[in-house]
């Protein structure tokens, strides 16, 4: 195909549909007989007690935070790597000086302790 | 052209003249031939996934001195399709309180992060969807696209015990990315490029494997991270949070979490054997024909697979902290300190023979690895001596 895109917008498009028909094929012949009891949360199990959406460990949200820092830096090195072989020997050394960058942020991440799961 | 030099482009040729013979636009001929052409390779891996099934369960019931299913059809292999047919007829059970849009959203995005890999993974020359040239950052998008529908559906589920299993099954997803998008680099630089096809053909000579032990090594590891399975299902500790984020659904939506999960796994078996197993490259065996080709790939993915499985069923369960930990304080400095030494190498013995740089690249991992146990030793000895009290308090004892 000429636009590799389109292929792709394609592809997405297919990918939803086919999972997407078979739950309402499944909906279509599956029996709906459904009471209070059976439809309850976490039926045959203990009753919740309390709010269902709890609030979430503070740890969680900082390795959410190292998670995006890394992320970001990373998608920047993939066109380091992808030209690295026409580069010149100085452009390498300044892009491992970058990862060392990173590696340095990971270093006080780890001194402070926010690596540990308290 | 040969039927079996180019199957796929002698068959769009031959749809081509059949529709443009029928009075049909070129244009929309070329985007029914290619919708069609997804349509099959989407249900070929739904058809391959319902193997996988029987595969699963056939191979965990060796690991556990068992028979495994047996009895419908010979070696059991019509019970996945009885399997499918029960997941189709069973009720839909939607609980009270649940977001409702979301957690119907959530099953299908799971499976679809899945088979949109299979758009850019090149089963042979001939036989691929698109080569991205961007290919391992889709890669990456679709992981987070995974991602995404586990978080979906541990919030809508209006579960404790969902919601926690969604946290955990995340916060080991994004933390695992790190470590694999790493790994993803090594190939990029030893190829110089992200194209899946690229790689495949740049592993002619060399499988990457044996350039960067290593960063196969990593790749793996993350990859079964990435995967929520054993000794990374945290999400599905039975024991904590029963079920984790899918415990709400029932039915075929329970179906398609399960059927993601296998065919992820089997995808990303694909992936390792691409990247780092010589992509179709089998002794020569690929120039058969690209059909081939194709079976080689799968092939791989197969052994791939098993691999993920042997680890699943061998290993056990660890805690969240241990699993943070492993990530955060070894694999990515390992995976940053691996990426720094092959771009070092690669760009100082650019000239020298690919041989020279082939035993350079694995003396250098070997010796990397080697320092990483060194140290690992050496720590845990430290750790070893404190909790057991040998040399410091007695020396604390003599100065009080």
């Amino acid at each position: 195909m000429q636009n590799e895109w389109l292929y792709i917008g394609l592809f997405l498009i297919v990918g939803v549909a086919l999972p997407a028909a078979a739950l309402v094929l499944a909906w279509l012949i599956s029996p709906k007989k459904s009471n209070p009891i059976k439809d309850s949360t976490y039926e045959c199990g203990m009753e919740t007690v309390g709010e269902s959406w709890v609030q979430f460990k503070a740890q969680y949200y900082i390795f959410g935070l190292v998670f995006l820092i890394f992320d970001v830096e990373m998608v920047f090195l993939f066109p380091w790597a992808v030209a690295l072989g026409k580069l010149p020997l100085f452009a390498v050394v300044e892009g491992i000086i970058f990862i060392l960058i990173l590696v340095a942020g990971l270093a006080y991440i780890w001194r402070k302790d926010a690596l540990e799961w308290v | 052209m040969n039927f079996w030099k180019d199957p796929i482009q002698v068959t769009a040729d031959w749809l081509m003249s059949l529709f443009t013979g029928w009075g049909m636009a070129e244009g929309l001929a070329n985007i029914l031939i290619n919708l069609l052409g997804i349509v099959i390779l989407i249900t070929i891996m739904l058809v391959i996934d319902i193997l996988l099934v029987w595969i699963e369960r056939k191979v965990v019931a060796r690991f556990q001195d068992r028979l495994g299913p047996n009895r419908v059809g010979p070696f059991g292999l019509i019970q996945p399709f009885a399997d499918i047919i029960k997941l189709f007829i069973k009720e839909n059970i939607t609980p009270v309180g649940v977001d409702k849009v979301v957690y119907n959203l959530a099953p299908i995005l799971s499976v679809f992060s899945v088979l949109i890999l299979w758009a850019i993974i090149p089963l042979a020359p001939q036989i691929l969807g698109v080569d991205l040239n961007v290919g391992l950052l889709y890669l990456v998008a679709a992981g987070a696209i995974g991602t995404l529908s586990i978080i979906m559906a541990g919030w809508s589920s209006n579960n404790k015990f969902a919601l926690l299993g969604a946290f955990r099954q995340v916060a080991a997803m994004i933390s695992y990315e790190i470590p694999m998008v790493v790994a993803l680099l090594i190939p990029t630089v030893l190829a110089g490029t992200m194209g899946m096809l690229g790689i495949s053909q740049a592993q002619q000579g060399m499988w990457y494997v044996f350039l960067s032990p290593l960063g196969a090594l990593i790749f793996l590891i993350s990859a079964v991270a990435e995967l929520g399975r054993a000794p990374f299902d945290l999400s599905e500790g039975e024991s904590e949070v029963v079920a984790g984020f899918h415990i709400e659904y029932s039915g075929m939506k329970f179906g398609w979490f399960y059927a993601g999960e296998l065919l992820h796994a089997f995808t990303f078996g694909g992936f390792w054997g691409i990247l780092f197993f010589g992509g179709y490259h089998f002794f020569g065996l690929e120039n058969w024909g690209p059909l081939v080709a194709a079976a080689i790939v799968l092939f791989k993915a197969l052994i791939g697979y098993w691999v993920i499985m042997w680890i699943k069923y061998t290993l056990m369960r660890i805690r969240i902290d241990h699993m943070l930990a492993f990530n955060w304080k070894f694999l990515v400095p390992l995976s940053l300190v691996v990426l720094m030494v092959t771009a070092l190498l690669n760009t100082i013995l650019r000239d020298a023979s690919t041989w020279i740089l082939g035993l350079s690249m694995f003396l250098s991992n070997a010796l990397i690895a080697w320092i990483t146990i060194e140290i690992l030793r050496s720590r845990s000895r430290k750790e070893r001596e404190n909790a057991e009290g040998l040399a410091q308090p007695t020396m604390e004892a003599a100065q009080h």
